[in-house]
């Protein structure tokens, strides 16, 4: 059971930060995950009050409040008209209304849980967070960085003109993912997140121009599927290049074996979605 | 600490530990229709209304709704009853344990979208978790309430 000695509700990021430097005190998003855990927690800080929970849009980007619920990304008409509704995709299945209306994005970006279909999906866009201390970072970059005390206030998502598309499997209905895949398809790139491997998500990139690891056939296929051209062959090429790409593991969800199949699989789907001719979108 | 809130429309005031949970909170305020279910926040059963939005209040602690609005069932008597007797006139239910979540989440749909179609209240009830109707009955339920309160008759 998670017990806590006291709860403080901070005036500032400040004095959030200065509060979270200590171990044996916890900050909380949506509190589902810690609230699951047996820590005995000195003070718990809660960011309620600081403004946090908002989703701004602009001509250049959508700015996401850390306290911004998964429930209001389900729901932001921005967000899904942008993504053509690849976001409300990537989280309606989390659970159920009701914990969706408390889970956070800052929550679940900052753990960097593997089975995050919220970090799958935003792996997939041009998407940074803004850290207390750190700084705007990549979060592709903040992915690998370890785990530290620092403070995620926002995660910015930069618009380009892309297509987006998000797949995920799961054994049964608001379970975890047994495998997540989010692809953008954007200017000469298609960025390919697979998560729930189960580690946590990977990108991939994939170039119409010979400029990435990928054969030249693979390249190829690419720009078929970036110019909305795209036949299942380009999408299935594409599939078996990122399965080889991408490690997958096992747990009692899933072989190891059984991922790499479903990357194969949601892969070619997804680059369809984003980019297949008309007749051969699913 | 002190909390206060508006609990089923009444300002409340509380000495609270920090660490209080908003589930055992509202049961300590006379709401027992709030129960557990699960433990792992995914069964739907402790739904409440945090300002007027459906939460699971196991996962919230009460210093959290500290200044907010928290509805329960026993908040919700008129259009509870009202929906919950249908559900039960039409048998849509076994053993009725995961009723009080399932009903307040219902009224968060039908207060969010009147007319849903089975699509969209399948995906609206699925953190509603019942172990022994296969959740036909809820749906045929529903259904038909709402068919009802369009002013078709009730099957």
């Amino acid at each position: 059971m998670f017990t806590c000695k006291e709860y403080r509700k901070v005036k500032t990021l400040e004095e959030a930060w200065e509060l979270n430097q200590k171990r044996s005190n916890q900050l909380i998003g949506g509190m589902l995950w810690v609230k699951m855990g047996q820590r005995s927690v000195q003070t718990v800080i809660d960011l309620s009050d600081l403004g946090l929970d908002q989703i701004e849009e602009t001509e250049e980007e959508f700015s996401i409040g850390c306290m911004a619920t998964l429930r209001q990304l389900e729901l932001h008409e921005g967000l899904n008209v942008y993504t053509q509704g690849a976001v409300r995709e990537s989280v309606r299945h989390i659970v159920g209304v009701q914990f969706r209306n408390l889970a956070t994005v800052g929550g679940s970006i900052f753990g960097r849980f593997g089975f995050s279909d919220v970090l799958t999906m935003f792996l997939a866009m041009d998407t940074y967070v803004e850290l207390y201390k750190g700084g705007v970072v990549p979060l592709a970059r903040f992915v690998e960085m370890k785990r530290d005390r620092d403070i995620l206030v926002r995660v910015i998502v930069k618009k380009g003109n892309g297509r987006f598309a998000y797949q995920s499997m799961r054994n049964t209905k608001t379970d975890f993912p047994v495998l997540a895949v989010a692809v953008s398809a954007a200017g000469d790139r298609l960025r390919i997140s697979v998560g729930a491997r189960p580690a946590r998500a990977m990108l991939l990139t994939v170039s119409s121009e010979k400029i990435c690891d990928a054969a030249a056939e693979v390249c190829r296929a690419a720009g078929q599927i970036l110019s909305g051209e795209g036949t299942e062959d380009d999408a299935v090429l594409i599939g078996a290049y990122v399965s080889q790409s991408v490690p997958t593991g096992s747990n009692l969800r899933g072989s190891a074996q059984y991922r790499s199949h479903l990357v194969q699989v949601l892969v070619k789907r997804a680059c369809l979605e984003t980019g297949g001719k008309a007749a051969e979108q699913r | 600490m002190n909390i206060s809130m508006i609990l089923n429309g009444k300002k409340i005031q509380a000495d609270i530990d920090p660490d209080m949970l908003l589930i055992d909170f509202v049961r300590s305020q006379n709401c027992p229709s709030v129960k557990r279910g699960c433990e792992t926040a995914n069964c739907g059963l402790c739904t409440v209304f945090l300002d007027d939005r459906p939460v699971l209040s196991c996962s919230v602690l009460a210093a959290r709704a500290d200044g907010r609005k928290v509805t329960t069932l026993e908040g919700l008597q008129e259009e509870a009853y009202e929906f919950g007797q249908f559900i039960a006139d039409q048998g849509a239910e076994q053993c009725g344990f995961c009723n009080p979540g399932f009903v307040m989440n219902a009224i968060a749909l039908f207060r969010e979208n009147p007319d849903p179609g089975v699509e969209e209240i399948k995906e609206y009830l699925s953190g509603n978790l019942c172990r022994c109707s296969g959740y036909e009955g809820q749906l045929r339920g529903i259904l038909a309430f709402l068919e009802w309160k369009k002013g078709g008759k009730q099957s």
